[in-house]
């Protein structure tokens, strides 16, 4: 097993995300309680854990929408809460809510999402994006009217549009019929290639196994298993996920 | 440049919405008819009592109806994590904040404008011989109150009871602006000389500018968790 103290694990390299002591209490309530994490450059790291275990709490505090009570978090040498401009420049964030504008159309939410983001050529590049996700041809209908498949392609493209140095995906196999499945695995694959660093937080074994270089399990706000690919067979991750002979996940 | 174009992109996108949608223009506009309706009836037809009491009348109903636009300001951005989505952006928070400002600016004018003709017609007032100069009260009043509007819907924003919170800090704050929208509206109205309502038009120049410079300061504070 992996130590979970990351930067030994990556000697000589800056760490894509650094998480160091995280604490996070809403309230009474302790979300996480003493994370420390690293991710290295081109890695992708799978977030498993049950509901109510911290995951989408912890992508929240990488991307800078919550701070943390406690801790230091770095995301591309950034320093979140203190360089926010830094990290929202070098993130894109999938989350488990669209972010989309339902009365706008496909092509109207990227052109809004090009010219927030300060693109050059936003036109060629909406065009672009729409292509590889396969809506061309219905990115002119409101996105009200849009299944949620099409409604998480069109999040994916958003996504594709940021080329973000570090991914954050929360659920990102939620609503994915097969075919969007294999464009988002190709499009993680083809980012690792790149030097895109993604965490990604999951319910979804069979996905998160096939996609990451390394799993990580938080439960209760602490992280109790970190692994690399290789030193975990999927059953023993499975068996990992049941708790009280109910497994978390949605498989 | 990039600054101004997403201060644009984001009240585009507002206004696109609220058009195709017109669910906050409909509900605005119904709103605005009824309270200057009720209030006419209220008074019956005595009117004195009614020319006394109008521009009063006018600018409660122009509040009324604002809270409903101005709630949807920041508020309308919580469906489908949106709000999550805009602060995501490598955007400066100002142009958030200017944006969604005038977003709802034109929204309310707008709404103002349709009202006229219906006060007009209730009140029996003319106004259109007037209106330059009524448009030169109606204008930063109603930029004052989309700045505080859009501050404090931003503020409220995280609260499970932001809607009955907005106009519950909304109208104590903006006193000043509307006293002096009323004394203004009623100088226009009794067509006295125009110098009389300098010092209202002076006061609400400051209340905007106040809340404009306080609102750029202190909103990505607000806006962050």
């Amino acid at each position: 097993m992996a130590s979970t103290d990351g930067a030994a694990g990556f000697p000589g390299v800056v760490p894509a995300v650094e998480i160091r002591g995280l604490v996070k209490w809403y309230g009474a309530h302790p979300a996480l309680r003493g994370v420390d994490l690293c991710v290295g450059p081109g890695e992708i790291l799978a977030l498993f854990g049950p509901n109510g275990a911290g995951k989408s709490t912890l992508l929240r505090i990488l991307a800078g929408l919550v701070r943390p009570t406690a801790g230091s978090v770095r995301v591309a040498g950034f320093e979140v809460g203190k360089h926010s401009d830094g990290v929202r420049r070098v993130i894109g964030v999938l989350a488990h809510g669209h972010q989309l504008y339902e009365t706008l159309t496909g092509r109207e939410n990227l052109q809004f999402a090009a010219t927030m983001l300060g693109l050059d050529r936003p036109v060629d590049r909406v065009a672009g994006v729409l292509a590889k996700v396969g809506l061309e041809a219905a990115a002119d209908g409101r996105v009200r009217t849009f299944s949620s498949g099409m409604k998480r392609r069109l999040a994916l493209a958003k996504l594709m549009l940021r080329e973000p140095r570090v991914m954050l995906l929360d659920e990102p196999f939620t609503n994915l019929d097969l075919q969007a499945t294999k464009l988002l695995e190709e499009f993680l694959m083809a980012s690792k290639t790149t030097g895109v660093t993604t965490v990604l937080a999951t319910h979804n074994v069979t996905m998160g196994f096939a996609v990451a270089d390394r799993m990580a399990v938080l439960e209760q706000g602490r992280l109790v298993f970190d692994a690399r690919r290789d030193e975990v067979s999927r059953e023993s991750l499975r068996s990992l996920f049941t708790i009280q002979g109910e497994l978390w996940g949605d498989e | 440049m990039t600054f101004a174009r997403r201060v644009l992109a984001i009240a585009w996108k507002d206004l696109v919405a609220e058009w195709r949608d017109r669910e906050s223009l409909t509900a605005m506009c119904f709103f605005a008819f009824l309270v200057l309706f009720l209030f006419n009836f209220a008074l019956g037809g005595d009117q004195t009592l009614i020319r006394g009491a109008a521009s009063g009348l006018l600018w409660l109903a122009f509040a009324f109806t604002s809270v409903l636009g101005l709630a949807r300001s920041v508020q309308g951005e919580l469906a489908n994590d949106c709000l999550d989505g805009l602060l995501l952006y490598p955007a400066e928070r100002e142009a958030i904040f200017l944006g969604k400002l005038c977003g709802s600016f034109s929204i309310i004018l707008l709404v103002e404008l349709i009202s006229f003709p219906i006060f007009a017609v209730l009140y029996n007032m003319d106004i259109w011989s007037q209106l330059p100069k009524l448009l030169l009260i109606t204008i930063p009043a109603t930029l004052g109150f989309a700045t505080a509007g859009t501050l404090l819907s931003t503020m409220t924003v995280g609260l499970r009871a932001r809607e009955a919170m907005l106009p519950f800090l909304l109208f104590p704050m903006t006193i000043p602006l509307i006293l002096a929208a009323v004394r203004g509206t009623e100088v226009v109205l009794r067509r006295e000389a125009f110098e009389l309502a300098m010092p209202w038009l002076k006061l609400m120049a400051a209340f905007d500018l106040l809340f404009l410079v306080g609102s750029l300061l202190t909103f990505e504070l607000l806006i962050e968790e």
